[in-house]
């Protein structure tokens, strides 16, 4: 007989004691079109294996048929919780290829709105992983303070999600009035919020059963399995990047790294809850002594000129003609640029051959190789607690597929 | 800020520590290196690469642990077609570097990592997945982001980007 061909893959029972079960695509606690195939014993876990793919949109394909200005737009869609994050990782990026200085006003405005990047996606992450664990009034407290951190991105960029605020050389426009104002007002509002979240989970006793000493990854595992930021700082390897290998001015900024040495689903939201306060105290450090000066590079021949002079001078209207239609060529060569994404070190890869196009725009997308880790740390355990796990590693299937 | 030359010359390059482990194991594994825009970059010899990651992640001066990406860049119709590209971290030392193994077009393979590093398993099936690159001794070498059955390579440049229609 012909072997049935099947376009997904399908996961065999080993023993006589196992059966396997199959968890999403369309499941409420898989944060996405996650599928797991899990083999079970009972309610154990013997094996997890995740089927991932069906958000794959070919983005990296897609960037190579773009001008290098172009492609921003695209780099919002792979990490839709923190937009701005995957911005700036790519600019960064393509700016070292060029060798372009940013200003100091744009670096604190991309430090400022990166932080707030942060705060958003790990409410959206608390929110949503208590709701899974079943702490439902976690989420509507963390989407009360998401909605603030969304307005003020509605005032730089226009939109609430896929901002696409950072250009190649600086900002696309300078923040309008009052921007500053609503996000002072954030700021100091925000840590009393922090507190409620606390005060509704850190102490809890229903929160402590199900996280404490669940999904327990060691720290030799979380380095093997290629785990990044918050999972492998909960794992007690003190890296963060922003600190150790900074970006766009971040070693201008003090803060503290949280790291713990439990390892379990608790010890990663203890990490990620610090790390909120932190974000805080660097957005609170940006806004106190914004540079002043240009946002945008002085290179004429990438950055698209001010709309005045382009009305009234020649070269900056043939040089905004030229970027637009022609792209601007970017000088051979080969750069990794990492940022310390909420979810871990988000890599990009850019190769150019010496034209207006990309040749290769490679994403390293730290969700990606986070989920390797979810078969160490269920195994052996119960049903419910990959659902645990699942949220304490905080995936983005957007990116995990990209 | 104007962009400093690309150094390519083995001979200026053989003190950067990394490099200099990799030519005191075996002088013909290296096949080339780069420094350009601060990032180091060493060609592997395509059978080497096995134990020359092994060695730089055991090495305890140099302690690259952390296996950030496996990527892959395909150069068609250029020869050697692909250049597979590893990037590691040392997590210690703050310090990357960029492997690099050049394959030829027809039936590209090579050794898998992942017996040193187990996360090497998603990425080494994704860039099978997307540009068709062999990796002998994977444990479970399918594709990853299409379906099963799916033809081609999509990463490939001869691939063409709205796809087959």
């Amino acid at each position: 007989m012909p072997q049935m061909f099947t376009p997904t893959p399908t996961l065999e029972a080993t023993g006589p004691r196992t059966m396997t079960l199959n968890m999403g695509p369309q499941h409420p606690s898989t944060h996405g079109v996650l599928r797991l195939l899990l083999e079970i014993d009972g309610e154990t876990i013997v094996r997890v294996m995740p089927d991932i793919g069906f958000l794959h949109t070919g983005i990296e394909k897609t960037c190579e048929a773009k001008f290098y200005q172009q492609a921003v737009p695209l780099t919002d869609r792979i990490d839709y919780l923190c937009p701005l994050t995957n911005n700036l990782c790519y600019v960064l990026a393509v700016e070292r290829l060029l060798g372009l200085e940013i200003p100091p006003r744009a670096q604190w405005l991309r430090v400022m709105l990166n932080e707030l990047t942060r705060i958003n996606s790990h409410l959206v992450w608390l929110g949503t992983h208590a709701l899974d664990i079943g702490a439902m009034s976690v989420f509507l407290y963390c989407f009360r303070e998401r909605e603030d951190v969304l307005r003020i991105f509605e005032m730089v960029s226009g939109q609430r999600m896929m901002t696409s605020y950072f250009r190649i050389g600086g900002l696309a426009l300078e923040p309008p009035l009052g921007m500053f104002d609503a996000v002072r007002r954030f700021v100091n509002r925000f840590p009393s919020r922090v507190d409620e979240y606390e005060n509704l989970l850190t102490a809890n006793p229903i929160w402590l059963e199900r996280t404490k000493k669940v999904a327990y990854l060691s720290p030799e595992d979380a380095i093997a399995l290629g785990a990044t930021g918050p999972t492998l700082r909960a794992s007690g390897i003190d890296i963060d990047l922003r600190r150790d290998m900074p970006y766009t001015g971040y070693e201008k900024f003090k803060f503290k790294v949280p790291i713990s040495h439990d390892g379990d689903v608790f010890a990663r939201y203890i990490v990620r809850v610090q790390e909120l306060r932190e974000s805080n105290e660097i957005v609170r450090q940006t806004l106190e002594g914004v540079p002043e000066g240009p946002i945008k590079a002085d290179a004429p021949k990438i950055v698209l000129p001010a709309r005045e002079k382009m009305k009234t001078q020649m070269e900056a209207l043939i040089y905004h003609f030229k970027i637009v239609t022609e792209g601007f060529p970017v000088p051979a060569g080969e750069v990794y640029q990492a940022v310390e994404s909420p979810r871990g070190e988000m890599g990009y890869y850019v190769v150019s051959d010496g034209s207006p196009k990309p040749y290769r725009v490679h994403v390293r997308a730290p969700s990606f190789a986070n989920l390797q880790a979810l078969h160490t740390m269920c195994e052996g355990r119960l049903i419910a607690d990959v659902v645990a796990a699942i949220g304490s590693i905080d995936i983005v299937l957007g990116e995990v597929d990209r | 800020m104007p962009l400093a030359p690309a150094i390519t010359d083995l001979g200026q390059l053989k003190e950067r520590p990394a490099l200099a482990r990799l030519l005191a194991w075996n002088p013909d594994a290296v096949e080339a290196s780069k420094f350009d825009r601060d990032e180091l970059t060493i060609v592997v010899k395509c059978p080497a690469i096995r134990e020359a990651c092994a060695i730089l992640r055991d090495d305890r001066e140099l302690q690259f642990s952390f296996l950030a990406d496996i990527t892959c860049v395909d150069w068609y119709p250029n020869e050697p077609r692909f250049d597979v590209v590893y990037h590691l971290l040392s997590i210690p030392r703050h310090e990357r570097l960029r492997l690099k193994v050049r394959l030829a077009g027809n039936d590209p393979s090579l050794e898998s990592i992942t017996s040193v590093w187990p996360s090497a398993n998603f990425f080494e099936r994704e860039v099978y997945d997307l540009f068709g690159v062999r990796f002998s001794g994977h444990p479970n070498l399918r594709r990853i982001m299409m379906p099963e059955d799916w033809e081609g390579h999509p990463l490939r440049k001869d691939y063409p980007v709205e796809g087959y229609r």
